[in-house]
């Protein structure tokens, strides 16, 4: 059999098609994810790596880590409690009137997404730097309040930073995703309810909402993983060192002892406590949700 | 003998001479603008001097975290280091673990050893090698302003003891109203002199962290108590004395010192110029007779990489860009920085006028470091220092100094238990 016509059987062909991804899979996903494993078990030191055991596992608890779980879960909980409803609201009132404006809207929605994390996040301290000449607290003053000191000043501001910086940065994104939800409820839906004499609140709640159940167990389940592995905003905020670790988060954690202590072997470790934090939190959530329930 | 050396220099200025000597390539990475113009300045100069060895240096510049980043992983793969690299003092120690991508220049540097302030070799150093020349001593110091201290009738002379000090600023405080000083919370230069001071440390010489041993608790509590006990002094505004608010804080005549390093007389010229002319430099006052005034503050480590495919070149370049007498006396000239090869100090082209000397109200700077060259003492660089760094500088200023939320010993019990880990 020559090799063209062995390549056009049916039982290779697949295999040629799918190779690509399995070559891209391995080496860029598998590979990586097995070697972070291996170095768990390992002190990573050039030239004379050697394995340790349990000894990083037995290592991961410290004050470190409770501040980088905390920022990362009350983070990731804001900004869920924000970044769904939000964006159902705006993503309903889009979905109505005219289509031209609609369209504008939408735009300058999703017009921050685009714009880098770094540039955003270098912006946004400037204009909260805590003197009384940066943007914000020049508002603030003129409006009779007290200059806040937003990067220093404690935990709460430094978490309302990082929120808002991700508010204005997603919410584009998790718009667009509830609009294509909205746009495949059929219309002969509302007309039904409306006939039945269902008001606008009624129509909502028990249509609009419960259709786009998948859109929002799907947009909720990005965001808890967004949530726990965000780092560059806070990096940008503080480079690494914020008082009282105000901005440590998980990924935050691993970058710092990875690659300003020089501990790969630790950072390993920290990388698969998050992929399991983040793993057990979301098939909670899908679980919640009824995502594994079968449909009646 | 000084006229050659500078003739060397001067010679060095003029446009490439005429040999048509293959260069040899070397890469170098940096973290600092200007420490990059310095090597560029200075290769410059060794060709002129060694026309069989001519050098194409390729100075590139990386923001810190990045550079510092990229060179442990090159290190640790064994791939893409470039010839030399500054390493700052803090990271250094984590190119000291396993087999070392760094390469020993004691060879070199063995017969000028006794021309260094020996504590700023041994901080680069393990087992008995040393892996990395710095820029400065990094002697730490009192910028007193000089129109604060005349109105609160303060002669700056007499201030020999931290007592002293105090006192003085209790009469700043009085008289004019103003802080005493300014104390950082988000970074070190407050607290660590001040115990290197009393040679204390973050850590012993094996490693062994002592952070919350009784000098450095008492230390830490004499901090606090300066802000919220005697009031003479406040939190950097900024947090740390190179945040921009602080520059226009101080430049403003915010408060009446600081202490900090040598190194810092250039961020007074650049960042706070309308202190021209108003201030003066001394000695840190003492903790106890006959105690230290100084502590050797700071530093970047530059070193050859074992991945160089000219090593020799690459040390012997290094070593006559910042080990040399004349390399010393531009760091001074080119960077204001106090050189770590002592015998230049006293060298009369130290003491021509610049932007420092025309800034500062000493007639000679480098009489200051003469008088304390005895009194610094080397701090201990190793693995255990990076952490408890992180520690004291994510937590315990910020809980002790900044939000008074925590005593001076639970704090350093804490950060030292967190550091041992």
């Amino acid at each position: 059999m020559s090799m063209k016509s062995r390549l056009n059987t049916m039982r290779v062909a697949p295999y040629v098609f799918v190779a690509p991804f399995l070559v891209a899979f391995v080496c860029f996903y598998l590979y990586p994810i097995a070697t972070t494993i291996l170095m768990s078990f390992q002190n990573v030191v050039p030239g004379q790596t050697s394995f340790i055991g349990l000894t990083n596992y037995g290592n991961i608890i410290n004050s470190d880590f409770w501040d980088a779980l905390r920022v990362g879960l009350i983070y990731t909980v804001l900004t869920i409690a924000i970044l769904v409803p939000v964006p159902i609201v705006f993503a309903v009132l889009l979905n109505s009137g005219s289509r031209r404006l609609n369209t504008v809207h939408r735009a300058m929605f999703f017009l921050p997404s685009l714009v880098s994390v770094v540039v955003a996040g270098t912006v946004f301290r400037l204009m909260f730097a805590s003197t009384d000449k940066a943007v914000v607290n020049g508002v603030l003053k003129m409006v009779g309040i007290n200059p806040v000191d937003w990067l220093l000043g404690g935990a709460a501001q430094a978490m309302f930073l990082m929120v808002f910086l991700a508010t204005w940065r997603w919410l584009g994104v998790n718009l667009i995703y509830f609009i294509s939800g909205l746009q495949a409820i059929p219309e002969e839906l509302y007309e039904a309810a409306e006939i039945d004499g269902a008001n606008p609140l009624q129509r909502f709640f028990r249509i609009t909402l419960p259709l786009l159940k998948p859109t929002i167990v799907f947009v909720t389940t990005i965001s808890i993983f967004g949530g726990f592995a965000m780092f560059e905003e806070s990096y940008i905020f503080w480079q690494g060192l914020s008082p009282n670790n105000v901005g440590l988060t998980m990924v935050g954690l691993l970058y710092k002892r990875g690659f300003q202590q020089g501990d790969l072997g630790m950072a390993s470790t920290y990388g698969l406590v998050l992929m399991i934090i983040v793993f057990t939190l979301s098939l909670a959530q899908l679980k919640l949700f009824g995502f594994f329930r079968k449909e009646d | 003998m000084k006229k050659t050396l500078s003739m060397a220099w001067a010679l060095a200025l003029l446009p490439a001479l005429a040999f048509a000597q293959a260069k040899t390539d070397l890469n170098l990475w940096t973290f600092n603008e200007l420490h990059a113009q310095y090597y560029n300045s200075a290769v410059v100069a060794w060709n002129a001097a060694n026309p069989t060895k001519q050098i194409n240096l390729k100075a590139e510049v990386f923001p810190y975290d990045d550079m510092h980043n990229k060179l442990l992983i090159a290190l640790q793969s064994g791939k893409g280091a470039p010839d030399i690299a500054d390493i700052e003092i803090s990271k250094f120690p984590n190119y000291l673990k396993g087999n070392i991508g760094l390469v020993p220049l004691d060879d070199l540097l063995n017969p000028i050893r006794k021309q260094f302030v020996q504590a700023r070799l041994d901080i680069y150093g393990k087992d008995g090698k040393t892996y990395g020349i710095c820029f400065h001593v990094g002697a730490d110091v009192m910028y007193y302003n000089m129109d604060l201290m005349k109105a609160a009738g303060v002669d700056i002379d007499k201030i020999d003891t931290w007592d002293d000090w105090v006192k003085a600023g209790l009469a700043v405080k009085a008289k004019t109203g103003k802080p005493m000083t300014t104390i950082e919370t988000t970074d070190q230069w407050s607290y660590w002199p001040l115990i290197s001071q009393q040679k204390s440390d973050y850590t012993d010489k094996a490693g062994n962290v002592t952070i919350d041993n009784d000098i450095n608790t008492k230390t830490l509590q004499f901090l606090h108590d300066l802000i919220y006990v005697q009031k003479i002094a406040v939190v950097a505004p900024g947090g740390f004395h190179h945040s921009e608010q602080y520059y226009g804080f101080m430049n403003d005549g915010g408060a009446a010192t600081i202490w900090m390093p040598m190194w810092y007389m250039g961020r007074f010229t650049d960042y706070m110029p309308d202190l021209k002319g108003k201030m003066a430099i001394r000695p840190l006052p003492r903790w106890t007779k006959g105690g230290n005034r100084s502590a050797g503050m700071g530093g970047t480590g530059t070193a050859v990489t074992k991945q160089s495919k000219n090593v020799d070149l690459a040390k012997a370049f290094l070593v006559y860009a910042k080990g040399s007498k004349e390399g010393n006396i531009q760091i001074w000239k080119q960077l204001g920085f106090d050189p770590v090869r002592w015998d230049v100090w006293s060298d009369p082209a130290m003491n021509e006028p610049n932007k420092f000397t025309a800034f500062f109200q000493n007639p000679n700077i480098f009489q200051t470091l003469l008088q304390v060259k005895d009194e610094i003492v080397p701090v201990n660089v190793n693995e255990r220092m990076v952490k408890v760094i992180d520690q004291i500088r994510a937590k315990t200023f910020v809980q002790v100094l900044g939000d008074n939320s925590k005593s001076a010993a639970v704090a350093l019990k804490e950060a030292a238990a967190e550091a041992k880990k």
